[in-house]
């Protein structure tokens, strides 16, 4: 019983991570319909930003200046891909923006090896990694879940109360409309990859102090995180981040009780695959019908 | 067969198909240089080992190799309108067919590429299957699944007695047969060398499964494949078993990958599942784009191009040595750039420019 109270709180504080990846991937998913698979290698090259903000050999700041600084230059960078690589492409075919987001996602992953070597590095974390619960959760894991919260809750109030935020709702919901209103939809597009390049480099930030900061850190991170959006629903926010902690949880009972922590992404393919086909609008998702 | 073409004169048989017919080129019709390129090149295929040897002709075999990998993907995606980032799966299943059938079962490696090639088939087919259901961004997000989960898959302890886990497998050196060994000795005098071994083999395979890819895009299947690309719903109206032809696609496509996997294995006599990342996959996808996603040709530039570019890079890097430390993270920014400066300038790729430029040259007044 413990083991399974340990797994199901370990399980909610990867689940955090994957939340975070899943809210990121559904912004931009709501924004221009389409999957950003480069959002891992983004947010990992935001984690070597912030490394190297902190590190002795790079500026050497205290670990929360580097931290807001670090998801400022994210949200300056996302949105900057919107408008230089996606804008021009906006009404390219799917083939397309999938090409050019395994184009980022190549190009980040060889940047990121390129500028900062792909040696494995430590990365600090404030919250320290001693146990909080002892044999149940550290520190580090339970500051996971309390940012990842806290960020969860701003983002909220962002979309709900303020002008701006229901622009962007509307920039994503109705362009047409939207624009007729007078709503800039490229600026909102832009606005909304660079939230969630944003988003992206908080999950990023937390996870490196756990699997060590490398240009291969976020691939399976980032499965996970399409899987939670998936399960989730594509087109609820609110629905990936519910997704995501139920990716977290699932993946350490199935790789504690039933299949081993080798097959753990097997099991994040399974599901997804499972999903799409039996429940394709996930848990929270509107049901999408087309005309044909 | 010879026919005859409006204006009376004798034309043969495969030039009065479609439209294309009509266009010249300098004089030339286009299907009549089509088939004078794909001679050049089968003529170049076969000079090759005799100029060249070491590890410029296992170079070419390996180009050869990647060209059949991408000729999968092309078959599926340029052909088919279904996306696929995970054909490393399908690559690692032929590989890991042919290993294993060689391993376990101590076949000739000669004879592992068929079964192989059938596994590949039924892998495809089946993972065929599940894709029907999925719309082109979902099938992209379960094949990007799929890539990322294979290397984790083939490590896995349950089957690490076939796949030889994460140490891989060490192959038997495949020597050439002793009735090539006597021909070549009594024609030339020397011996073959074991490089011009794998690139012969290397090439027999590639040309024959070429030569089929060929023959399939310009049949009645592959006619069926392009309409099911271009409009699903008008080509279920004219009849075509759509579920059938898109599975189908999936399995043939997996093959074309799969046997490429195979010559993998046997050119390099190991293969690790760190050789199945989804490296591997953006490596196929970059080679379909630059070529021409729907183009066989381009299937042969796109496999020159994605080995050429890390020898590119290194040199690149070689030369800089002072100013860049880590010359493997540049062949992954070269690659990027180009698919970028592709998507933007070329949609079509290589094969596209090409065609432009023969419309430019065959409506010149």
């Amino acid at each position: 019983m413990d083991l399974f109270i340990e797994q199901t709180v370990s399980g909610l504080a990867s689940g955090a991570i994957y939340a975070c990846l899943a809210l990121a991937v559904v912004m931009i998913y709501q924004a221009i319909d389409h999957f950003n698979f480069a959002q891992g290698e983004m947010a990992m090259f935001s984690t070597y930003i912030a490394w190297y903000l902190m590190d002795d050999a790079g500026l050497g700041l205290p670990f929360w200046v580097a931290f807001f600084v670090c998801i400022i230059v994210s949200f300056i960078g996302g949105a900057a891909i919107e408008r230089i690589v996606f804008a021009p492409i906006s009404d390219a075919p799917v083939l397309s923006h999938i090409i050019v987001f395994i184009a980022l996602f190549s190009m980040f992953n060889s940047l990121a090896g390129f500028m900062f070597d792909f040696t494995p590095k430590q990365f600090t974390t404030p919250f320290g990694h001693e146990a909080l619960i002892e044999g149940v959760i550290s520190w580090h894991r339970a500051g996971m879940v309390g940012v990842t919260l806290i960020m969860l809750l701003l983002i909220y109030a962002f979309f709900r109360y303020t002008p701006i935020g229901l622009a962007m709702r509307a920039a994503a919901a109705a362009p047409e409309s939207a624009r007729l209103v007078g709503i800039r939809v490229g600026f909102m597009l832009a606005l909304g990859w660079g939230l969630a390049a944003a988003v992206g480099s908080v999950a990023g930030m937390l996870i490196a102090p756990i699997t060590f900061l490398t240009p291969d850190m976020m691939l399976g991170t980032l499965l996970y995180g399409f899987a939670g959006a998936v399960v989730g629903g594509l087109t609820s926010p609110l629905g990936a981040v519910i997704g995501g902690f139920m990716v977290g949880i699932l993946e350490n009972w199935m790789g504690t009780f039933v299949v081993g922590s080798q097959l753990k992404l097997t099991v994040a393919l399974v599901l997804i695959i499972v999903v799409l086909l039996v429940k394709p609008a996930g848990l929270l998702g509107r049901v999408v019908v087309k005309r044909v | 067969m010879a026919s005859t073409d409006m204006a009376g004169k004798s034309v043969p048989a495969f030039l009065n198909q479609n439209p294309k017919d009509r266009i010249l080129v300098l004089g030339v019709p286009l299907p009549l240089l089509e088939r004078v390129c794909l001679y050049v090149l089968l003529a170049a295929v076969v000079v090759l080992p005799m100029v060249y040897d070491g590890y410029d002709i296992y170079e070419f075999g390996k180009i050869l190799m990647y060209m059949l990998a991408v000729l999968g993907l092309n078959l599926l995606t340029g052909f088919n309108g279904q996306f696929s980032l995970g054909h490393s799966a399908f690559f690692a299943v032929g590989a890991y067919a042919t290993a294993i059938m060689m391993d376990q079962l101590g076949m000739p490696y000669w004879a592992t590429i068929i079964p192989a090639a059938a596994v590949c088939f039924v892998a495809g087919f089946l993972f065929g299957l599940p894709a029907l259901r999925l719309d082109g961004l979902f099938l992209a997000l379960a094949t990007f699944a799929l890539a990322i989960a294979t290397p984790q898959l083939l490590k896995y302890d349950g089957i690490a007695h076939l796949t030889g886990g994460v140490q891989g497998i060490v192959l038997d050196t495949p020597y050439p047969p002793g009735w090539v060994d006597s021909i070549v000795m009594s024609i030339t005098g020397e011996e073959l060398s074991l490089d011009r071994w794998k690139y012969m083999f290397t090439a027999f395979v590639a040309v024959i499964m070429f030569a089929g890819a060929w023959n399939l895009v310009h049949s009645r299947t592959g006619r069926a494949l392009i309409a099911i690309r271009d409009n699903p719903l008008s080509a279920k109206t004219m009849g075509i078993n759509t579920s059938m032809f898109k599975s189908a696609a999936f399995g043939v496509s997996a093959m074309y990958t799969g046997v490429a996997g195979s010559l993998f294995a046997i050119m390099d006599e190991y293969l690790a599942p760190e050789s199945f990342t989804f490296a591997e996959a953006i490596k196929f996808l970059v080679g379909g784009v630059i070529g021409g996603i729907a183009s066989l040709f381009g299937a042969i530039f796109g496999g020159w191009f994605v080995l050429e570019i890390p020898n590119i890079a290194d040199l690149a890097a070689s030369s800089l040595e002072n100013y860049i430390n880590n010359p493997q993270g540049l062949t992954g920014l070269i690659y990027g750039l180009f698919l970028i400066f592709t998507v933007y300038v070329m949609p079509m790729g290589a094969a596209g420019l090409a065609q432009i430029l023969v419309h430019k040259i065959s409506t010149r007044r």
